[in-house]
């Protein structure tokens, strides 16, 4: 059993533990999940409040948007783990051609 | 780590996703796909934020004539509640748990059922409401482009997680299906990360003006 400890004579010391960890991380992806949809609501109230400008609710709609995303990806899809740091290339380079792609499209087209 | 080994609960490995070779290339490549749909998203997001509102008469709904806020609350809590289901499902992968991990992916399946039923709901309800076809202006080709790509796929999400049911309702887990169904549960969690964008850029702010 190449996945257990041999420092240990009680082979299940590691087991116990990983199933622990797993129960923990589990409640924290629970809260991520509260946390995102409080913020989910957040922003369809500032639109349905309809008191605030466009000015002050499109940065802030936006800014809910990029939050809820990081918990997605950092926490629901496990970019906080070890080992990803050619997803995290992957992913950071895909969003910087993002940025740069939608910054052009609203710059340059004009009627 | 071999694919074809049988597993017990005490000897299966605390990364079951990432434990062979094959697992480990089948990880970085769909991160890979990853960052190139993120790419091919903002650029639909960008053809449609430059065409939002670019009708040709004062006869065409425009953005904040059509959307509906609670509708897309509804089909945001779906989709938001299917991303948590999931990750309940590669919990139980992780805990070599394999019923309970199929009766997560199940619930994972009906609520994006749920979804899509609601999508096409709207979409029918814009055609026939307000004449707002795929053909009738700039605005709605960049806005059904848009939305009616990520709905193919949450489609095509669907068919992936059914199939890899389907395929190993039988087998149990090993590491020959742990690393397809992480993958195809990435594939879902990426499905709600664009979905998220497209409530706020498309819906909220096409109420907003």
């Amino acid at each position: 059993m190449t996945n257990q400890p041999l420092s240990s004579s009680n082979p299940r010391v590691d087991l116990e533990y990983r199933r622990k960890k797993n129960a923990e991380e589990m409640r924290h992806q629970v809260i991520s999940f509260s946390i995102m949809i409080f913020l989910t609501f957040i922003a369809f109230a500032a639109v349905a409040a309809k008191g605030f400008t466009a000015w002050f609710i499109i940065p802030f709609i936006l800014l809910l948007a990029v939050v809820q995303v990081i918990f997605q990806l950092f926490y629901f899809m496990h970019m906080s783990h070890e080992g990803h740091e050619a997803p995290s290339m992957f992913l950071f380079t895909g969003v910087f051609m993002a940025f740069v792609i939608v910054l052009t499209f609203m710059t340059i087209i004009w009627w | 780590m071999q694919a074809e080994e049988k597993f017990t609960y005490e000897t299966w490995p605390a990364s079951p996703e990432r434990a062979t070779l094959e697992a480990k290339n089948k990880f970085l490549g769909f991160w890979l796909f990853l960052g190139g749909e993120t790419v091919l998203f903002a650029s639909l997001f960008a053809t449609y934020l430059a065409l939002k509102d670019k009708v040709p008469d004062s006869t065409h709904a425009l953005a904040k004539d059509i959307f509906d806020l609670p509708l897309t609350l509804v089909a945001t809590m779906l989709l938001l509640t299917s991303s948590l289901t999931s990750v309940y499902a590669m919990y139980h992968m992780k805990n070599f748990a394999f019923k309970k991990m199929m009766v997560w992916l199940g619930v994972t399946v009906l609520l994006g059922f749920g979804f899509l039923g609601s999508e096409i709901y709207e979409f029918n309800h814009y055609v026939h409401e307000y004449h707002h076809t795929f053909t009738s202006s700039a605005f709605s080709s960049a806005f059904y482009t848009l939305v009616g790509f990520h709905g193919a796929h949450v489609t095509f999400g669907l068919a992936w997680i059914i199939s890899l049911m389907i395929r190993n309702s039988k087998r149990g887990l090993n590491l020959y299906n742990a690393p397809k169904f992480y993958v195809a549960s990435l594939y879902w969690h990426f499905i709600d990360v664009v979905w998220v964008f497209i409530f706020t850029v498309v819906y909220l702010m096409g109420m907003v003006g």
